[in-house]
């Protein structure tokens, strides 16, 4: 049996929704959610790169290659913004994190 | 054939169990471990699609850097992560089912993309340029037609560096410094005094 481009985006297409699943299920560790973030735009590269094998087209892969930039640059700053609020409040949960509420 | 279909469908099953291990996990310690498989495994699913180049890359960038980054702030933090845990259930039939129609509306449109798509007449993953190899072809076009968009990238990770750099940079009072400026401009009549000491007499200020 041949593994047609069909059984890559499914593949993505579940790993985008457990991201986003976790995401929902997660709301207060921030640590997960980055994480989620993390696996969705890894999804979003397999589409990526499946395209572009599936198409004969290198461009999806450069593509890919921003994207991968963009999350690494975005990880990095999470995770600072992470310890920084850590050391102000002594806690990671998100979901009273309510400072900039007028 | 076959043989890449069980290599396909072995990562492929490893990266969905590993990517829902993900979020379920209670240790976020294993949460972060999983996250590398999850990785990984995607890296192998670009190799099957000939993507070597971006497969390494994937391991280098994520698994070298980003999960070890995540691993030194989980483990960091003092947090008690079973009070984070407190709204799991609260947000689940929610969460399942925005996931369910997202899943559902994902494969339908990528099955119709998959089958009647320009793709659809391609039947095997296959390089854009034969004679070259996935690096060689990626650094054709990268450093030719997206060159801006390369040097924009590199942008935007300086401007993540300095960001991550200012934003967990602390000064401590009880630290003593260096004061360069104040150090190299210092003179000598700054510090050095010559007074005329009479016989039997001490110096007091």
């Amino acid at each position: 049996m041949t593994i047609g481009l069909a059984h890559y985006l499914a593949v993505a297409a579940i790993l985008f929704t457990i991201g986003v699943f976790g995401i929902f299920v997660n709301r207060k560790n921030v640590i997960v959610i980055l994480m989620s973030i993390e696996m969705i735009l890894l999804s979003v590269n397999i589409n990526f790169v499946a395209f572009s094998a599936y198409l004969h087209n290198i461009q999806g892969q450069i593509i890919a290659l921003f994207v991968l930039t963009v999350a690494a640059a975005e990880a990095a700053v999470g995770l600072a913004i992470l310890v920084t609020f850590f050391r102000n409040r002594g806690d990671i949960a998100v979901d009273d994190a309510s400072m900039m509420k007028g | 054939m076959p043989l890449t279909a069980i290599a396909f469908y072995l990562l492929a099953i490893v990266t969905v169990v590993s990517g829902f291990m993900v979020i379920t996990a209670r240790n976020p310690v294993h949460s972060v471990l999983y996250l590398i498989l999850c990785f990984f495994s995607g890296a192998g699913l670009f190799v099957l699609l000939g993507a070597e180049f971006l497969a390494m890359l994937l391991v280098v960038v994520y698994v070298g850097a980003v999960a070890v980054l995540f691993l030194f702030v989980v483990m960091m933090l003092d947090v008690d992560f079973a009070r984070l845990r407190e709204g799991y259930a609260q947000y689940l039939p929610l969460g399942l089912v925005v996931a369910a129609v997202l899943l559902g509306e994902m494969v339908t449109v990528s099955s119709a993309v998959a089958n009647r798509g320009a793709a659809a007449a391609n039947a095997t993953p296959q390089a854009a340029d034969l004679h070259v190899s996935n690096t060689q072809s990626i650094g054709q076009v990268l450093y030719t037609d997206y060159i801006y968009f390369f040097q924009a990238a590199g942008i935007v990770l300086l401007i993540a560096m300095i960001g991550a750099i200012v934003l967990t940079l602390r000064h401590k009072p009880s630290v003593r410094r260096q004061k360069i400026h104040e150090q190299v401009g210092r003179r000598r009549r700054d510090a050095v005094e010559v007074t005329k000491v009479g016989v039997g007499e001490g110096i007091s200020e």
